[in-house]
């Protein structure tokens, strides 16, 4: 297809005003600008400091194929939509793909990926060495152990469908294109609601406009900054090498006619490009360059992103290349660049609307395979205010503290992911760099016991503590010794021991990663009910659970809610969604001064104490001034929010529970922290109080009892009605959602959110197994996937052991045919099948199902 | 026969050169380096008449310690050894340059015999002084030509080319000679990976150069006026016919 938009693109001057300007045509700018004039924008603006049809950045040096598998959910979601969109432009050239282990351990991933690709319906297969060399004659497979091999993978025209899509929208109309256009300023203006985006200021002229989208991929930050906002990304170095003529590949007359080769154990890829073979590597030291330093296109030998090669870096990977094909040898390095491309803090892709600047949106995509489907979910997000395509939880802009938005935070964790590009990541594995970040006032404390802390963005959080080993000779049966080393990484049998101990007398845990948000003046009350599914109307001294649901009535959020004055309510919300809620609760926040929002997490720490011993050792040390308080259930019922001493020390008492036991999450300022702790652990001596880990609480402790978890059970996707979580009445009140919350009561849940259970763990090696939770997908008694009647696919979202009820149990969105209580299926983890069976159709706890524990 | 190429280091650059604010330097922060464009042919006609002829080739460079990647890059393609002249600070002017090639060559030569042709690009490619190929000749008393587009070798005699106003002129030069390659004698090979990786093991020699400052100064250096190319659009499809045929007419396509 010609590019019909060379004329525009070399007007002189841009116009004066437009309803959005999108900055970037590349893959992400490209598709952005065709999904919003599909969704009805016009009015529209494309500019780029480069030229057309290739502007210089990323997507024009990219190696174009893809690999669909993920282990993520999002993130196969949006990949496998990109490879459909490309399919759908004719720009999708399938070729076939081969992950290929030369270590052991590789094999056992390629299992883990075989679950994953059943999971997302993709046809995938291990294959034997000599497969591979039928499938690729001119490997070498003596140095393979074995292959996962994915019929489907392509390689795909990422400029051409960009063009595709920019000339769709100027054809009707709604864009017009800027080439060779830089942009010098982006102008906001400050309203009730912050900063807001006024007008694109560029080498060509000004454009007052509405909305601006930047999807300008390694320059994103350097473009967000002109408006006092943050894109977190780095431009990084992905070293690649075009060698060639190739007798065997010219031969096949075809672009790519082998498979692609993913050589994983040495991080590298060979990649037939026509008559030569791409190799690329991700194996080289991180190398980083600052969005500032990047040169212009005349600057450039090549284009700004395919920087000089730097040969030294790359000779070990051309070692190990010609290893496993020899014939690269004698090829010629024709071309070999150190080609930019953007990475984040944690490796996902960058979208929506910046938290510091209104109607200022980030696409910022990481990989060519995504870009389609991100641009999709942008414009989606921009046009009904959350994307329908999949929930972006992993991907949201928002998900991000302040200390993870700096240039130290992003280059430190950039450099540790960027040699696990292919790597083999556990889903509890733990960064290794920019810990001690944030730590609790008990963090001494709990460092003198033992604990070993995970990673909760930028907390560090016990998840169990060794002090408590001895526990686990006190409750044998809680023991299931975890034979195979991946079930067993990044986890104890400690967590179970705490369990039962907390289970059967008081622990105590550290919830300090809290969020917490007050909400005040006198609009306070209308607008939290505007945002919040159930009634917030509750007397002060009270507390309500809520969803917050997007306007599409999925999951946006799941929290709590004090009512600590008439015009004063406390959001309470959890660390990993605590920037994502920051942002929903102020975004939404009426302008005209009745409400005011103030993020008091700094400065509050919280401690949970529950067990059946939690109110005994409570009783001992809460006082009303200098009474006693009564923390029995009838003075201070399930639900209460009370302000009390402890010791002496001013806290909050909250009478709740997320592992199903009496007690409290106990509130206090930060610099009373460590009085408070040692106050509770003195108290408690007398009934061996012991301090309890987030493995207990969010998973042992949580898993019994079915609570769902934001971003694992509960997602954009699902409505509180599929996830058993609807009131029986509704609040005459309107809120967000609210039409198709309606709806959603009205009709038969198309899936409902399941406890199951393994009738057994046993694989064929002869040991039981642990699913982690990642996905795993359930499947008929005949093996087949189980789609609902909306299309989506039964996986596991939470996996755990429940030591009191000595199962070991997955939660999972099932069909109604299939969430009926005993019903038999299986779930696959690590490519074998176990039997499962469903205990639970409902919310109903497994444990202690009337929850009498938490209430009695 | 035993042939020696004289390279230098040189930035490679896009389509605007930015000059260092002391204006003595190019300003090379973001730019890789190669070696002159003629002398890639050298290099590759070196390696084509040790293939033709047997021998050995070797490259030589005085410039920074990281001109070692210039001269791998020509191991990489087939030269064996490979000899330093390493220098700090700014570039050597060419008649010190010179000086110091040919004190090497000199050492050289008395360790493992005179080198049967030296070859030289016409030019570098940064500060093109045209010079120090010619210097090194005039200094080892041997014939040089410079412009050199084709080298035919018979027994003790060379037959070169280079292309003149109209035609070819040919020179017989007796060896040991000097010559300045030409961009076009030859079409340089690209590096294999084999030869990447062999190139990593071959042994530099570094010889500390010492040689009197030339008569020749920079003064600094200033960008060259920006060439503005505007593109005009005569339209598009065949409402554009009528205006392409006026253009043509007037550069002189159609009369």
């Amino acid at each position: 297809m010609t590019d019909t938009t060379n004329q525009a693109a070399s007007a002189g001057t841009v116009p004066a005003t437009a309803k959005c300007v999108i900055i970037g045509a590349g893959i992400v700018g490209n598709c952005l600008v065709g999904h919003l004039s599909r969704l009805g924008w016009t009015d529209m603006v494309q500019i780029d400091k480069g030229p057309l049809p290739n502007p210089g950045g990323s997507t024009g040096h990219a190696s174009n194929f893809i690999f669909p598998t993920d282990h993520s959910k999002e993130m196969a979601f949006l990949t496998l939509e990109s490879q459909r969109q490309y399919v759908d432009h004719g720009l999708n050239n399938t070729s076939g793909g081969i992950e290929v282990a030369r270590k052991p351990e590789r094999l056992e991933e390629f299992k883990r990926r075989m679950t994953s690709a059943k999971a997302w319906g993709i046809d995938s297969r291990l294959v034997t060495p000599a497969e591979i060399k039928e499938l690729v004659p001119f490997i070498n497979e003596e140095i393979l152990l074995g292959g996962f091999y994915t019929p489907s993978v392509s390689c795909v025209d990422s400029l051409e469908t960009g063009t595709q899509m920019r000339n769709e929208a100027v054809a009707k109309g709604a864009l017009q294109v800027f080439a060779n256009t830089e942009v010098l300023d982006i102008e906001t203006e400050d309203g009730p609601g912050g900063p807001t985006v006024k007008a694109v200021v560029t080498n060509k002229g000004r454009i007052e406009c509405e909305y601006v989208a930047i999807a300008c991929g390694v320059w994103s930050p350097r473009i967000a900054k002109m408006a006092g906002a943050n894109i977190p990304l780095t431009p990084a170095v992905h070293q690649m090498a075009d060698v060639g003529p190739i007798d065997i590949l010219q031969q096949s007359g075809k672009e790519v006619a082998y498979p692609i080769v993913r050589d994983m154990d040495t991080y590298c890829y060979e990649r037939q490009t026509a008559g030569s073979m791409e190799v690329g590597s991700y194996a080289h030291r991180p190398i980083f360059m600052h969005p500032d330093d990047i040169p212009s296109n005349d600057e450039s030998a090549l284009s700004p992103t395919e920087l000089p090669f730097t040969a030294d870096d790359f000779d070990q990977q051309f070692e190990e290349a010609i290893d496993l094909m020899e014939m690269l040898g004698e090829a010629e390095i024709r071309y070999a660049i150190n080609g930019l491309l953007s990475l984040t803090p944690d490796a996902n892709p960058v979208l929506g609307e910046t938290v510091e600047v209104r109607n200022l949106w980030s696409a910022a995509a990481v990989w060519i395979k995504e870009g389609p489907g991100i641009a999709q979910i942008v414009a989606e997000w921009m046009t009904y205010g959350y994307p329908h395509l999949c929930d972006p939880h992993s991907t949201d802009i928002s998900r991000f503290y302040p200390h993870e938005k700096t240039e130290h935070h992003i280059l430190a964790r950039c450099a540790e992911h960027f040699n696990k590009t292919y790597g083999i990541v556990h889903p509890r594995e733990q960064w290794a760099s920019q810990r001690g970040m944030r730590r609790s006032p008990f963090y001494a404390r709990e460092e003198a016991l033992g604990a070993v802390f995970f990673d909760a963005r930028g907390w560090e959080r016990p998840q169990w503590f060794e002090s408590n080993a001895k526990l686990v000779d006190k409750f044998p049966e809680a023991f299931t010794p975890r034979q195979h080393e991946w079930d067993a990484r990044w986890w104890s049998p400690i967590t179970n021991a705490e369990h039962l101990q907390m289970r059967e007398s008081v622990g105590m845990v550290d919830l300090t990663a809290f969020n917490e948000f007050d909400i005040t003046g006198p609009g306070a009350m209308a607008y939290l009910q505007y945002m919040c599914v159930n009634n917030v109307d509750v007397a002060v001294g009270r507390s309500v659970y809520t969803p917050l649901l997007t306007q599409h009535g999925g999951f946006r959020g799941d929290l709590t809610i004090q009512r600590l004055g008439t015009d004063h309510f406390r959001i309470i919300t959890g660390a990993f969604d605590g920037g994502r809620d920051n942002y929903w609760f102020r975004r939404y926040m009426p302008t005209d001064g009745s409400v005011t929002f103030t993020d008091m997490s700094q400065g509050i720490c919280t401690l949970g104490v529950w067990g059946p011993n939690a109110e005994k050792t409570m009783a001992k040390i809460v006082t009303d001034q200098s009474k006693p308080y009564d923390v029995s259930q009838t003075g201070f019922p399930y639900g209460a929010v009370r302000e009390v001493l402890i010791d002496g020390v001013p806290c909050i008492m909250f009478r709740i529970s997320y592992v199903g036991e009496n007690g409290w999450e106990i509130y206090t300022n930060m610099e009373h922290g460590l009085r408070l702790w040692d106050t509770i652990a003195e108290a408690g001596k007398e009934f061996d109080i012991i301090p309890v880990g987030i493995g207990v609480y969010a998973i042992t402790g949580r898993i019994e009892k079915g609570y769902r978890l934001m971003g694992a059970e509960l997602e954009s996707e699902y409505n509180p009605v599929e996830a058993g979580l609807a009131r029986p009445k509704v609040k005459s009140a309107d809120f967000m959602g609210k039409a198709e919350y309606m709806k959603a009561r009205d009709e038969q849940p198309a899936a409902i959110m399941c406890t199951l259970s393994m009738d057994s763990q046993r694989c064929a090696a002869g040991y039981d197994r642990f699913p982690t939770g990642g996905n795993e997908p359930i499947l008929t008694l005949d093996g087949e996937r189980i789609l609902d009647a909306k299309g989506r696919v039964s996986r596991v979202t939470t996996a755990g052991a429940g030591p009191s009820v000595g199962k070991y149990l997955l939660l999972s969105y099932l069909p109604p045919q299939h969430a009926v209580e005993g019903t038999k299926l299986q779930v696959m983890y690590m490519n074998e099948c176990y039997p499962v069976t469903v205990e639970r159709a409902s919310a109903t706890p497994l444990f202690d199902p009337d929850d009498s524990r938490m209430k009695s | 026969m035993r042939i020696l190429v004289c390279v230098k280091r040189v930035p490679a650059p896009g389509a605007r050169i930015n000059i260092a604010a002391d204006g003595q330097a190019v300003d090379t922060a973001f730019l890789g380096f190669t070696m002159s464009p003629h002398e890639e042919c050298a290099v590759e006609e070196a390696v084509q008449l040790v293939e033709r002829h047997g021998g050995e080739a070797t490259v030589l460079t005085l410039g920074p310690s990281e001109a070692d990647e210039q001269l791998r890059y020509a191991a990489s393609l087939g030269v064996a050894r490979a000899v330093l002249l390493p220098i700090t600070g700014p570039d050597w002017d060419p008649q010190r340059t010179a000086s110091a090639i040919t004190a090497a060559i000199t050492d050289l030569e008395a360790a493992d015999g005179a080198f049967d042709l030296i070859l030289f690009g016409n030019e570098s490619a940064d500060s093109g002084g045209f010079q120090v190929g010619i210097r090194v000749a005039h200094a080892l008393g041997r014939p040089m030509v410079n412009g050199i587009k084709g080298i035919d070798v018979d027994g003790d005699t060379l037959r070169a080319r280079r292309e003149a106003d109209v035609g070819v002129e040919v020179y017989e030069v007796p060896m040991p000679a000097v010559l300045g390659v030409k961009e076009g004698i030859n079409l340089p090979r690209y590096p294999t990976l084999k030869g990447r990786l062999a190139s990593k093991k071959v042994d530099v020699a570094q010889v500390v150069p010492q040689a009197e400052a030339g008569g020749q100064q920079m003064v600094r250096l200033l960008p060259a006026a920006e060439q503005v190319s505007a593109t005009v659009i005569l339209g598009r499809g065949p409402d554009a016919a009528a205006a392409v045929v006026d253009m043509l007419q007037e550069i002189g396509v159609l009369k």
